[in-house]
């Protein structure tokens, strides 16, 4: 007998759809401001707020102000994104009070954008139509069809010249042609939002001339499946850092209003679980998932669809699923980004790899430090529970489920699989030693699958759109996308959602906008404490989980932190164990004391005390530590140490053989002094010592009490004549 | 002990009055589910929000209520680094020492913050109105570096800016103060 799974959500959709159009009605202008825990420390708040005056203020009915999660997009924050009927969305950077004000009058009452506040790169009001172009790389790659080439051959010149006309490429749109590399390509017109398959220069033709220059759609050519990014890009695809993304576990986000469960509906929210539960084969599910290449997120890469199976094959009947939402990377954000922009994709996530073990419960474990997150999952779960989408008899098909969250208490370790469970039941957060893992037996003994809030994102988009789509994604042996947070000295400093096996320095340079002020890379970091930092010369390494391991790095959960000329590589492997050893739960000795006496060597070479016995003593320390410590943390914290002293181990020797720090960071290696040549007397450096530690009376030389200087380095920083120098 | 040996009921009402009402109601809760003990940390987040912190006798009383071993309810407060056992400020000033915070300069903030402040990490300004602590990462990483002062976060925190930010705080304090009155 057929379940009545689909039936019942195809009522939900309606039912969204006609409550959305309600709200909507054509024709009615949008403002929407980003709202999430990024936004709102840049002032998105005060944003809303201001438009909300406004609005109110002018007594139209026809503006609509909306929130949504955050783009990813952190240092142009917050961003404001205005949409008026039949024009291209324009998205404004760093909108503060006054800004706000000026969008409002200028673009929604005049009609004219704030162009100085545009976005970087996006389109303005001039331009009537952007076609965006999949430079992916099954169809960017085709010798045969360079879409480029031939669209700029066959379009009006006078279109391209006077912008009438954009012509963007983007990164995979995840409609992979099952042809093969290069059988065809495809288009994204917008602000239409159709988009095309194209074979041949003739189909280019016939776009051409009927949409672009008479606006009418070539339905022949029209696809209508539609792209997993295509409502992001069909908001965002102007944005130059986005459209060089594969938007998949980000699909929603900055798109949808996180709070708002009938949007994720309409856009195919819950559809997944909806066939899952018609099907009506947990077997089934795994098998796809299986399928898929979908590897775990949360840093160690275990092939998902294995690790359901495991829990599966027991045989307890009491299963649990846990979301892994205690994010400890320090400098990754791309979980709490998730849970608020799209909590219900992840809530949806845990119900179907609920199903698919057999378990009827299930725990988001989320970090204390993480408010808005906890209180958008805490609203997603209320309002599953309302439509009947999580508790008893989900969508009627008889299966049971529910969720509840736990609090994580700002313990690192906590993220440790079998430390996590011992939290959720209440404990101190130490780990065990494994085998049993989990998936046999976890939380109160009984089997226990743990996934990452990024594995669970990714997999309703694996079911809906189909294993092998999610596979051509990727690489060989890693399918789909991973999102990276980009931060430190990087220009353009955000989330970044690119197909496994994209080299980092497309993601460094290309998308990330390389790093500021002309100074050069030095290092990428990825995997946090339990990772390295990867050297210049190892940019073109393809990003996946057994590539980052051959440059003596690791994949990890997604953290990226770049380095430049000015960071010290011996200080930086020292802030990672001094990490390391405050996390320490001490239940095992090697990683206890261990990573305390590393730390101490690490103190002594930054100190400049350090001796080349000491680095010695540092590399069997760490390979000690790194072999017999219990549990993650302990064997991976020795890696930051290990994989710099392999790759940057002339730094270290400068520290302990020249007594140099080469970044000038390490502040017992180092001195400031005044050139007397070139200090004119401004006193700026005296008024800004903190000590104070500089003398000198307007217009004579000044001069450094090197016995009180703490070396803080500000006096370098504000004098203009660069007297000040570092040695 | 023998004389009387069962005094729970009056054990038991010490522990309530010892706790706000929705907390008591709270553990009430929890025990008719499945695994109440595995709220223990979820009733001392509840006590926290509270008090501001965890003194002795709440967590006698939470020990009592949940019926956990008091020195197990001390292990878990002493073991997970959110929890405070100390009263704190007015304003809980959380500096960012993570990765991305660390390399774009939060050790200069904080040593304005200490300068300002005149306080070190975990101590508590002499009028009662700041407490300085530090945090692994606060999730905006992109904006480092990044100072929380009570529920909010700001980015991009340089030195010069810190002596500003503490003002909107002190007027904050004085605000609320007089509204108070
Ligand atoms: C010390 C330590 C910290 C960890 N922190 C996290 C974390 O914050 N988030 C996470 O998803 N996984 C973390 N992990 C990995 C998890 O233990 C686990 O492997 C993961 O959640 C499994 O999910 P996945 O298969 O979907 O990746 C950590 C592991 C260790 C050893
Ligand atoms: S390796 Fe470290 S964190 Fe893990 S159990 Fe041992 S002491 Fe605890
Ligand atoms: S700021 Fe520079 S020029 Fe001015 S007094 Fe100091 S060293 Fe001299
Ligand atoms: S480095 Fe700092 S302490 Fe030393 S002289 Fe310059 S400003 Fe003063
Ligand atoms: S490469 Fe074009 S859709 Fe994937
Ligand atoms: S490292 Fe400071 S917010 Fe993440």
């Amino acid at each position: 007998m057929s379940n009545p799974g689909l039936a019942t959500y195809t009522g939900l959709a309606k039912k969204a759809e006609s409550i959305l159009d309600d709200r909507r009605e054509s024709g009615k202008i949008r403002i929407q401001v980003g709202s999430a825990t990024c936004e709102h420390a840049a002032g998105s708040n005060a944003v809303y707020e201001e438009f909300r005056r406004h609005i109110e203020a002018s007594g139209r009915d026809d503006i609509i102000l909306r929130r949504t999660g955050c783009t990813g997009r952190c240092s142009r924050e917050p961003i404001v994104g205005v949409m008026v009927p039949g024009h291209l969305p324009v998205k404004y950077q760093l909108v503060d009070h006054d800004t706000a004000h000026d969008i409002f009058t200028s673009h929604i009452l005049g009609g004219k954008p704030v162009t100085e506040k545009i976005l970087d790169g996006s389109a303005d009001e001039s331009v009537q139509y952007e076609i965006m172009l999949c430079s992916g790389e099954r169809c960017g790659r085709n010798k045969h069809l360079n879409l480029t080439k031939l669209f700029e051959k066959n379009l009006p010149k006078t279109a391209l010249e006077l912008g009438q006309v954009r012509l963007v490429s983007a990164n995979c749109f995840g409609l992979c042609p099952s042809g093969g590399k290069g059988s065809a390509g495809h288009a994204l017109i917008r602000p239409d939002n159709v988009l095309y398959h194209i074979e041949n220069e003739n189909d280019i033709r016939e776009i051409i001339d009927n949409h672009i220059l008479k606006g009418n759609v070539v339905e022949r050519l029209r696809k209508h499946t539609e792209a997993i990014s295509q409502r992001f890009f069909d908001m965002y695809g102007d944005v130059a850092f986005f459209n060089k993304q594969s938007r998949t576990a980000l699909r929603n986000a900055g798109v949808i209003n996180p709070e708002d469960i009938y949007e994720y509906i309409h856009y195919n929210g819950f559809e997944a679980l909806a066939r899952v539960l018609e099907k009506g084969d947990p077997q089934w599910v795994i098998e796809k998932i299986t399928a898929s290449k979908l590897r775990g997120r949360g840093g160690g890469g275990y092939p998902t669809g294995m690790k359901w199976a495991n829990a599966r094959k027991t045989t307890e009947e009491t299963r649990y699923i846990i979301c892994n939402a205690d994010e400890g990377d320090p400098g990754a954000f791309m979980d709490r980004s998730m849970l608020e922009s799209d909590p219900f994709s992840i809530v949806e996530g845990m119900i179907i790899g609920g199903y698919a073990i057999g378990a009827s419960h299930g725990f988001f474990y989320i970090r204390a430090e993480y408010p808005l997150a906890i209180k958008r999952i805490e609203h997603a779960i209320d309002e599953c529970r309302k439509l009947g989408l999580l508790g008893d008899n989900i969508l009627g098909t008889g299966f049971s489920f529910d969720l509840e969250i736990r609090l994580g208490a700002g313990a690192f370790v906590c993220g440790e699989e079998t430390a996590l469970i011992h939290s959720i039941e209440g404990l101190r957060g130490q780990p065990r030693i494994r085998p049993p893992y989990p998936s046999q037996s976890g939380l109160w003994g009984k089997p226990t699958v743990i996934n990452n809030v990024e594995t669970f994102a990714n997999v309703p988009a694996v079911l809906l759109y189909g294993s092998e789509w999610f596979r051509n994604i990727g690489t060989e042996k890693s399918g789909g996308t991973k999102v990276f947070a980009l931060a430190g000295k990087v220009n353009h400093t955000g989330l970044v959602e690119v197909p496994m096996g994209t080299t980092l320095r497309e993601v460094v340079f290309d998308i990330g906008g390389g790093v500021p002020n002309g100074k050069k890379l030095k290092a990428v970091q990825t995997g946090g404490p339990a990772g390295g930092c990867i050297p210049e010369k190892f940019l073109d390494t393809e990003v996946d989980f057994d590539t980052l391991a051959q440059v003596d790095s690791i994949m990890g959960s997604g953290g990226m932190i770049i380095l430049d000329e000015d960071d010290c590589i011996v200080d930086i492997a020292r802030f990672f164990i001094a990490f390391s050893q405050d996390e320490s739960c001490g239940k095992c000795t090697p990683c206890r004391e261990g990573t305390k006496r590393m730390l101490e060597i690490l103190e002594r070479i930054t100190g400049g005390t350090g001796t080349p016995a000491d680095l010695v003593k540092l590399e069997r320390l760490a390979t000690l530590v790194k072999k017999s410590s219990l549990c993650g943390l302990g064997r991976a914290a020795p890696n930051p140490v290990l994989s710099t002293l392999k790759q940057f181990r002339a730094e270290y020797e400068a520290h302990v053989f020249d007594k140099k720090c080469p970044a000038k960071k390490c502040s017992a290696l180092i001195k400031y002094e005044i050139d007397p040549n070139k200090c004119v007397g401004c006193t700026l450096c005296a008024k800004n010592c903190p000590v104070p530690c500089i003398s000198g009376v307007r217009r004579e030389l000044h001069v450094i009490d090197q016995a009180k200087c703490i070396k803080c380095g500000r006096c370098f920083e504000v004098c203009r004549f660069d007297a000040v120098q570092r040695l | 002990m023998s004389a009387k040996t069962d005094n729970l009921k009056e054990v038991e009402a010490r522990s309530k009055a010892a706790l706000p009402q929705d907390i008591v109601d709270w553990i009430g809760e929890c025990k008719k589910r499945p695994h109440p003990e595995s709220q223990l940390i979820s009733t001392l987040h509840k006590v926290q929000g509270h008090y501001g912190y965890l003194a002795k006798e709440q967590m006698d009383a939470v020990a009592q209520l949940m019926q956990i071993p008091a020195s197990k309810v001390t292990g878990v407060a002493t073991f997970y680094h959110f929890f405070r056992l100390h009263p704190r400020g007015q304003f809980i000033i959380n500096v960012c020492l993570g990765t991305a915070c660390y390399v774009k300069g939060a050790d200069r903030v904080v040593e304005k913050l200490k300068l300002e402040l005149g306080i070190d990490f975990g101590e508590t300004t002499k009028d009662g109105l700041f407490s300085l602590e530090a945090s692994r990462c606060l999730g905006t990483c992109g904006l480092a570096p990044v100072v929380m002062i009570g529920d909010d976060v700001h980015g991009g925190v340089t030195p010069d800016k810190v002596p500003a930010l503490l003002e909107t705080y002190i007027n904050k304090a004085r605000s609320l103060r007089k509204q108070s009155r």
